[in-house]
């Protein structure tokens, strides 16, 4: 079996967001990058599949030089091989076209994407990329397994789980679930050296429509000042006539 | 104990110096000690104990001779990768430290740099995984800071040494495989030998009630007649300079590791004064407490970049044992100042267990010790920059 995870470098969850240029740049100063969580609970069980059933497993992302570190960090956790697709990623589309190409390529028999990126929490890539390479598609996806080319794929639903199978080529939406937290790998010191020696291949972008383009972001408004009331009743009171909530 | 939430401040972004496999080394590292050092330290370190669980995972992250070649076992990184992992464990806990700076610098290294093909062959690579637990046996009851004058001492018996003589403050001696023994031959020269746990005469009993290092062991090394094999002698260096320069690579570690503890202290200092209210403010609102905080980020600042420039030297086999002496005395001496001010930052919750800085702080009192005094190494700078050693 041959999987790409496909992989998104997002700030780390305990960055300050900021933005520069008129609020329409996201300020990437000071920013620790991170593998996008919903790809990690997907790459960890990739490499589960890789342990278990001999599966080679690639990863993509689509960015310029600076998400290397983060696909390094994928490949000393036991990624075979890296494709980074050399443009800066502007929208879902945009991604999935990317995408798409490289996997017509590259033959994969399951693609993992993450149910969504934690950066711009659009969720669309692993649909389009379904849809363009014609592949059966589970999204949401809470456990996976795989038997010859069948899989079976248990969904979160509201209150409950679905269970699905599906042919191969297959491509998942994945979340916690696939893996708990507490099965995802830190590198060691071994991972990091073979890494070293893994093929990260740089490939470039094919010309691809721009579908939507972003023109501002806005913060929500800072908390304001706690105020301490001596008093329900005054906290009742202030509930009411200031902040008129009841 | 609470939950770990440090974030690592990076005030100048030094970040940006660092290459990317420096980043991925430390972040593993930092990840770890996380997930497997601070859920149970304080723990370990109330009762005493030496959490031996996280052997595997110490060696899992390279903290066993990560400048070690990968022939040996080794992970044959640079010297600022060794220098961030000692980093982020001395964020978890300065004793836990303390024995992967032993393995790595005090062990490892003396058998790499001065021990024979066969010695490296059979101990490197088990040292490295952790399957073997090595000790550094310098220091005397009667001889610390001036180890030259040790009394420890072997005989040529012909087809072997007979060794006589007692170590004290041994850090990981209770529970080590192997020790690296420093002694004088019959004409009064130091070498090193390597001794295994079960030769006849040779014991480890361990030092009890401490009140720093709890988390790791410390014990004696006595030698009554031990019988050492002769292909056990370290061959390659001898004199006094063999066991000091093992003391240069483990200092450069502690000038790094100390500022894991200085960060750990301040991140919690900091985290705290935002959140405990006071007189109906934050007490971060406070020009004193600000005082304290800004002082402390400006200090593990200056800390790092010491640090860096010393592991640039490093890696250029430049660094000379004065400016180790320099960054240890002073990353020490600053790691410790910003304990005690975080401590007083929590107030009566700095005391308690449920915070690292009390820890931290004690742990201190013994970094700022061995591995050269405070006090020495100023001595060291003093002769260095005047030509007078003014040591005796
Ligand atoms: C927890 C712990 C773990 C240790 N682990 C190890 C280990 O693994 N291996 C090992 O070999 N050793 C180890 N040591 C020993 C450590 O290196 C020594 O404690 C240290 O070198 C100081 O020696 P001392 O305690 O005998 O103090 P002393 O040398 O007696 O010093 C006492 C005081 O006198 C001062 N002083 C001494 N000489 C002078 C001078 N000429 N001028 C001015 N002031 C001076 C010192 O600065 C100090 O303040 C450890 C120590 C501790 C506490």
């Amino acid at each position: 079996m041959k999987i790409l995870v496909c992989i998104s470098n997002v700030p780390d969850t305990t960055s300050k967001i900021n933005f520069t240029e008129g609020d329409t740049q996201f300020d990437t100063n000071g920013v620790q990058f991170v593998i996008n969580p919903n790809d990690e609970f997907g790459l960890t069980r990739a490499m589960w599949f890789k342990e278990k059933q001999g599966a080679t497993v690639h990863i993509a992302t689509v960015g310029d030089a600076s998400v290397e570190p983060t696909m390094r960090k994928a490949l000393a956790i036991g990624a075979d091989e890296g494709i980074r697709i050399n443009a800066v990623p502007t929208d879902g589309f945009f991604v999935a076209e990317q995408l798409a190409h490289v996997i017509k390529e590259g033959a994969y028999d399951l693609i993992i994407a993450g149910r969504e990126s934690i950066d711009y929490n659009g969720g669309m890539v692993p649909g389009i990329l379904a849809g363009l390479l014609g592949m059966n598609f589970v999204n949401t996806c809470i456990g996976l397994e795989v038997e010859g080319d069948t899989a079976t794929a248990l969904r979160e639903i509201d209150g409950g789980k679905e269970k699905v199978t599906a042919q191969l080529p297959l491509v998942i939406g994945g979340q916690k679930g696939l893996v708990e937290e507490s099965d995802l790998k830190i590198p060691n010191m071994r991972g990091i050296m073979m890494a070293r020696k893994k093929a990260l291949n740089v490939v470039e972008p094919i010309g691809a429509t721009t579908a939507t383009a972003d023109k501002k972001f806005e913060k929500p408004e800072p908390k304001g000042a706690v105020k301490l009331t001596e008093s329900v009743d005054e906290l009742v009171e202030l509930l009411h006539t200031e902040a008129k909530v009841i | 104990m609470r939950p770990d939430l440090f974030e690592a401040p990076d005030y100048y972004n030094i970040d940006d110096l660092l290459s990317e496999e420096h980043k991925l080394v430390r972040d593993a590292a930092r990840q770890w000690v996380k997930r497997d050092v601070s859920p149970i330290i304080e723990e370990y370190a109330q009762k005493a104990e030496f959490p031996k669980q996280i052997i595997k995972g110490l060696s899992d992250i390279g903290a066993f001779g990560p400048y070690i070649p990968e022939e040996y076992g080794g992970a044959g990184l640079d010297q600022i990768s060794y220098g961030l992992i000692m980093q982020e464990i001395e964020r978890g806990d300065s004793g836990i430290r303390s024995t992967a700076s032993v393995q790595s610098s005090l062990v490892m290294y003396p058998i790499f740099a001065y021990g024979t093909e066969a010695q490296k062959k059979k101990y490197l690579p088990k040292l490295a995984s952790g399957e073997l637990m090595g000790c550094f046996g310098l220091t005397e009851p009667n001889h610390g800071s001036n180890p030259g004058g040790m009394e420890t001492k072997y005989k040529d018996m012909g087809d072997h040494f007979l060794l006589n003589g007692a170590k004290l403050w041994i850090s990981n001696a209770p529970f080590a495989d192997i020790a690296v023994v420093w002694a004088k031959n019959e004409e009064g020269r130091i070498h090193g030998l390597i001794l295994e746990r079960g030769m006849e005469g040779f014991s480890t009993p361990e030092t009890h009630n401490k009140w720093s290092l709890r988390a790791s062991a410390t014990g004696e090394l006595i030698f009554d007649n031990v019988k050492v094999p002769k292909e056990n002698l370290l061959p390659n260096k001898s004199g006094l300079g063999a066991p000091l320069g093992c003391l240069d690579s483990a200092r450069y570690g502690i000038s790094w590791g100390a500022i894991g503890a200085a960060m750990d202290c301040y991140d919690t200092a900091l985290r705290y004064a935002k959140e405990r209210i006071q007189f109906g403010k934050p007490i971060a609102a406070f020009q004193l407490q600000q005082k304290k905080l800004a002082e402390m980020i400006t200090e593990i600042t200056k800390a790092q970049l010491l640090a860096l420039r010393l592991g640039q030297l490093k890696n250029e086999g430049k660094a000379s044992s004065a400016q180790i002496s320099m960054a240890k005395r002073n990353n020490v001496e600053m790691a410790l100042k910003i304990a005690r001010e975080a401590r007083q930052v929590l107030g009566g919750m700095g005391i308690t267990g449920e915070y690292s800085i009390m820890r931290h702080m004690m742990n201190l009192e013994s970094v700022i010790t061995y591995e050269g005094t405070h006090d020495i190494h100023l001595l060291i700078t003093g002769a260095d920059i005047t030509g007078i050693p003014a040591f005796s």
